[in-house]
């Protein structure tokens, strides 16, 4: 059993628990993932380690409800315990110094993005980064980023904070501006398959964080496969992440949805029962 | 002298009509009576094949006799000698090619062999629910890191333990067990026997830790400086794809993903469970071994309207348990023989929709020994599926060896280690079951573990007696 050591709210829909899970927090390096059940019922969720605390064992998870088990999650308060946490999971970000460098993160993405941040800092690159969220009051980690980037650019919709409009007319910008030596994406697919086509165009090499459906996370099933340069990919063990310029989008974004109607039947489901509650 | 029946004494199933609904065990097993009259036709023979054939070499001739006298006890002493997985195997082993295969009786062509799984099932599944009281036995002799939950692993653990080791198992799922939890189903191995097999093993005091990855949550490296000595056991579970066009559209599986989904998820009680699995209409598995007809079984149980397998040899070449082949067949699977995909094909939505196929002749004898399977041109069908699941066998998982490049692997990925002792290159870590041999059996997999615990327990004897010595 793995305790909840802290619970926040973030925003409408985003929370964030601290978890005491020891050898993870020893280990976790940027990138790197954890699947998560909750109880004996429970399906394995993957989540991006956002942070660890490896003094004290514990482990950071940001998370937004999208559905039953998001939405399970979200009631894991302080001193619940969570049945199983397995990881670090996947290959780490390819952490050096490349000059400069562009981070690009979109709604709870920011949250798999910040470790990767705060890294190529740490090791020395000047980093830019663009943030992006539909309003003010759901943008993320905007202080934490800020603290581990040389210029930090906030988008958003409605234009509640930075500037108006989306991610990628930043990243235009700041492609037209100055030399960047290495670029990653990590949001929603439609974000990250844009931001893969303004990088290229600019000849910037952009790592993209994949998020597939998984089961185990370890590379015994291939749930989580995506097609990278013509090549079959286990996403849990070779990425997530990958440069986005070989990566067939389509067939990403098309599996994504292979069990909306489960999804959306589980969540109803829960949402009655805990009306009725 | 009573005379023998020709035939094995019958055992009770579930109707096809009624089992191909559920998830609940296919064959229900003996009765004492039934048993003892099964074990009647035993021909006690003083060259005992039958054991000579069974990888453990259980003392075949041994127990039979016990449960023709009625004394279960005395047969469970005998099975305890040589296997710590007695319900598992006596269900899953593949005994027409092993002991049943050369049974003496089975032999003389007019008779069926001795039902020994079964009668090893019997006595197994007595003594589980007769459990004798656990003796104490002071774990002085040293510590033990066993890598993986499956069936090897669990039997150097056992082993080791009633030796007088603390053994400690790390296994990367939620439950232990290995393939016998995520992959063989609940219709022919109940997870509740498992469970009672592996609590058994905890009771002889070995500690098993869940949701522990080797090689990412602790490293191996780690491992062989903290304990003794170290078995890894951690299978060939990596499935491979045919890459065949359109294996990435919606409704294509692996046959780990769909059993791991049915198996350990429990993904057919959804929405009880939360794991979800597609529907299942027209399904076709692409296989002939234990897996295809797991994966073909279970999507009928989903409720399929229709399931086949396509297999790119014949009916006497399939590496299924004829067994299960028999029971697939009962409950409405159909075959394809001679017949090998070519393409998935989808929708505008990326949905499945159909497997074009290809006949295959058979021509030549392959290094196997078994004719090869050469495509007919111009032959090419298509069969409607919206499910197809690809059992085309598993290999080495690679995420605990690439972060411990010191242990030597083949040029197949498999482990380099003697089957003889089960050492590998690297001193005080040993490993056997389908991580050394590719994927195999579950009792092969027991048997590298016994070999495994002997060669263990004589190796750290070894290193004890050296440092005692130089110490002096």
């Amino acid at each position: 059993m793995f305790k909840v050591t802290a619970y926040e709210r973030l925003t409408t829909n985003e929370y964030q628990l601290w978890i005491d899970a020891p050898r993870i927090a020893a280990r976790a390096k940027p990138g790197q993932f954890v699947i998560i059940r909750m109880d004996e019922t429970g399906e394995r969720i993957p989540l991006t380690i956002c942070e660890t605390n490896p003094k004290d064992g514990q482990i950071r998870i940001i998370f937004q409800v999208i559905g039953k088990s998001t939405a399970e999650l979200a009631e894991f308060k302080t001193g619940s315990e969570l049945l199983d946490v397995v990881g670090p999971l996947g290959t780490p970000t390819a952490i050096k110094n490349y000059g400069t460098v562009l981070l690009v993160g979109g709604g709870v993405g920011i949250a798999a993005l910040y470790p990767t941040v705060k890294g190529l800092k740490q090791a020395g690159n000047r980093v830019i980064t663009v943030l992006g969220a539909k309003s003010k009051d759901i943008l993320i980690l905007r202080d934490e980023c800020a603290k581990y980037s040389d210029e930090l650019i906030l988008m958003t919709d409605d234009g509640s904070i930075g500037r108006k409009g989306l991610v990628t007319e930043a990243m235009e910008d700041v492609f037209n501006r100055e030399q960047i030596d290495q670029a990653w994406a990590v949001g929603p697919g439609i974000m990250m398959r844009f931001c893969t086509q303004v990088a290229t165009k600019h000849d910037v090499p952009v790592y993209v964080s994949l998020n597939p459906i998984m089961i185990d996370g370890t590379g015994m099933c291939g749930c989580c496969r995506v097609t990278v340069d013509n090549h079959i990919r286990f996403a849990c063990v070779d990425g997530p992440e990958f440069l986005g310029a070989g990566v067939d989008w389509d067939s990403f974004m098309q599996r994504m949805r292979q069990y909306r109607v489960q999804e959306k039947q589980a969540f109803e489901q829960y949402e009655q029962l805990r009306q009725v509650q | 002298m009573v005379k023998r029946s020709y035939n094995q004494t019958p055992i009770k199933a579930q109707d096809p009509e009624v089992r191909s609904h559920n998830f609940n065990e296919v064959v229900l097993g003996y009765s004492l009576d039934e048993g003892r009259l099964e074990a009647s036709r035993c021909l006690q023979c003083k060259n005992h094949p039958c054991m000579l054939h069974c990888p453990v070499m259980i003392d075949i001739p041994g127990f039979i006799k016990k449960i023709e006298d009625g004394d279960m006890d005395g047969a469970r002493k005998i099975i305890a000698k040589y296997s710590n997985l007695g319900a598992i195997c006596g269900r899953v082993c593949p005994q027409e090619k092993q002991c049943e295969m050369a049974c003496t009786l089975g032999r003389s062509k007019k008779f069926e062999p001795v039902a020994i799984g079964k009668l090893e099932r019997l006595v197994s599944d007595w003594d589980l629910d007769n459990p004798e009281p656990v003796k104490v036995i002071p774990h002085d002799k040293g510590r033990v890191a066993v890598v993986g939950s499956g069936p090897s692993g669990l039997t150097v653990a056992g082993d080791l333990a009633v030796k007088g080791y603390e053994v400690t198992v790390f296994e990367a799922l939620s439950t232990p067990g290995g393939v016998l939890i995520y992959g063989i189903p609940e219709f022919r191995l109940p997870k509740a026997t498992v469970k009672k097999e592996i609590d058994r093993i905890r009771d002889l005091g070995v500690k098993i830790e869940t949701d522990v990855v080797i090689g990412k949550t602790i490293t191996m490296s780690e491992l062989v400086d903290d304990f003794d000595a170290c078995y890894v056991g951690v299978g060939a579970g990596a499935p491979h794809f045919m890459s065949i066009p359109g294996t990435n559209l919606m409704g294509v599986y692996s046959s780990s993903e769909y059993l791991t989904r049915i198996n350990l998820m429990h993904s057919y009680k959804f929405p009880t469970y939360d794991t979800p699995i597609e529907p299942a209409k027209q399904v076709v598995v692409i296989g002939g071994g234990n897996v295809a007809m797991d994966s073909a079984r279970s999507a009928m149980r989903l409720g399929a309207e229709n399931v086949s397998v396509i297999y790119r040899r014949s009916l006497e070449e399939l590496p299924a348990r004829i067994e299960e082949y028999h029971h697939s067949v009962e409950e409405g699977i159909q075959y394809h023989w001679l017949t090998n995909p070519v393409a998935y094909l989808g929708d505008e939505n990326g949905q499945l929709t159909g497997v074009k196929c290809i006949k295959m002749e058979l021509g030549e004898p392959d290094e196997s020994g078994r004719r090869r399977p050469v495509p007919i041109a111009g032959s090419e069908f298509i069969i409607p599926a919206t499910t197809a699941i690809e059992a085309i066998g598993q290999g080495a998982n690679r995420v605990m060896l690439d972060t411990y490049p010191d242990l030597k692997t083949n040029k197949w990925g498999y482990v380099d280690a003697n089957e003889e002792t089960c050492a590998t290159s690297v001193p005080g870590v040993f490993a056997g079951g389908d991580i050394v041999t590719g994927a195999a059996t579950v009792i092969l997999a027991m048997g590298a573990g016994k070999i495994a615990a002997k060669e263990i327990d004589e190796y750290i004897t070894n290193k004890t007696a050296k440092k005692t010595s130089h110490s002096a």
